[in-house]
């Protein structure tokens, strides 16, 4: 096990690049989910303004 | 196929589609990341060059595949809504371009780690480097452009010139190995019939790119949806699916 983790002595490397590749696709699917969250709610806002003004 | 394509094209059927789609792009995209992960980390042997360091690879050739797999589709997607004023490809073009610059960014970043033991240097002006740096600032400079104008139908025009004119970088990137004395190695996958890798170096690398290009096909279909959401507010089929019960009865695939 301790093998696998020092990967041949490029640990640091080998670990960095998959680390920051897995964070940053998480941040990435997080990020646009929270777009869309957001775009949704800012129209239903704006929906809901639209049928005040009406009745 | 044109009628097809026309009530494809249309929001509120793309709207409908993106969401029935959406956890058959995401959840394969999970098994297939976690299935390259882990036949790249355990079952690929060790590089006769690199060892253990090649490793790497995994996580960088997806990237960067996709980065310019996505700047391609942005500028054509642009292209089509200049040229045809399809709605849709622009809010397709707009989704891609953030998720585009994240698959760019890692591009880089997982090559300057790679480089670092190898090249001996995070950084060289190398031409495959450099243009792939322009990419990133492509894709920057359309997100900055579309912030900055304020009325959307000038910030889709606008914004769908410079990716046009950007697209020229994509090929430079591609050939740049083949073009120039190039510090970075050339292509191991591109041909197919004869790859320059393993077969049990080369399927781990497939399935990664395969699950990266699903999940960004996943996370278009999120990004797109938002889009739509915002430049069609004042429509009835908008007002209708947010203001009917839960407001959520055309997005059963967004909960996960």
């Amino acid at each position: 096990m301790s093998e696998f983790l020092a990967m041949g002595g490029y640990a640091q490397y080998v670990w960095t690049a998959f680390g920051v590749s897995f964070f940053a696709l998480l941040a990435l699917y997080w990020m646009t989910q929270r777009t869309f969250r957001q775009a949704q709610q800012q129209t239903r806002r704006f929906v809901q303004s639209m049928q005040d003004d009406r009745s | 196929m044109w009628n097809w394509f026309q009530k494809l094209a249309s929001p509120p059927h793309f709207y409908r589609i993106a969401g029935l789609l959406q956890p058959w792009l995401l959840w394969p995209a999970l098994a297939l990341l976690l299935l390259g992960t882990y036949g790249g980390l355990f079952l690929a042997p060790a590089d006769y060059l690199q060892g253990d360091g090649f490793r790497i690879i995994y996580v960088h050739v997806p990237a960067a595949w996709l980065s310019m797999f996505t700047y391609t589709l942005m500028a054509v997607a642009a292209g089509i809504g200049l040229i045809w004023r399809i709605k849709l490809a622009f809010c397709v073009a707009a989704a891609t371009a953030p998720i585009g610059a994240v698959f760019t960014a890692l591009a880089l970043f997982t090559g300057a780690v790679w480089g670092q033991p190898m090249w001996g240097t995070w950084w060289v002006w190398d031409p495959r480097l450099t243009s792939e740096l322009i990419l990133l600032f492509l894709f920057v400079g359309y997100i900055l452009l579309r912030n900055a104008l304020r009325e959307t139908r000038q910030a889709d025009r606008a914004s769908a010139i410079l990716a046009i004119v950007g697209v020229v970088n994509v090929p430079i990137i591609h050939y740049s190995v083949e073009w120039w004395n190039s510090i970075h190695q050339g292509p191991s996958v591109g041909k197919l019939d004869a790859p320059s890798i393993a077969g049990d170096m080369l399927w781990p690398l497939l399935v990664m790119v395969l699950g990266y290009q699903l999940l960004f096909f996943g996370l278009l279909t999120i990004g797109v949806r938002a889009q739509v959401l915002g430049r069609e507010k004042h429509s009835r089929w908008v007002a209708d699916l947010l203001t009917n019960s839960n407001g959520d009865s055309a997005n059963t695939g967004s909960r996960n």
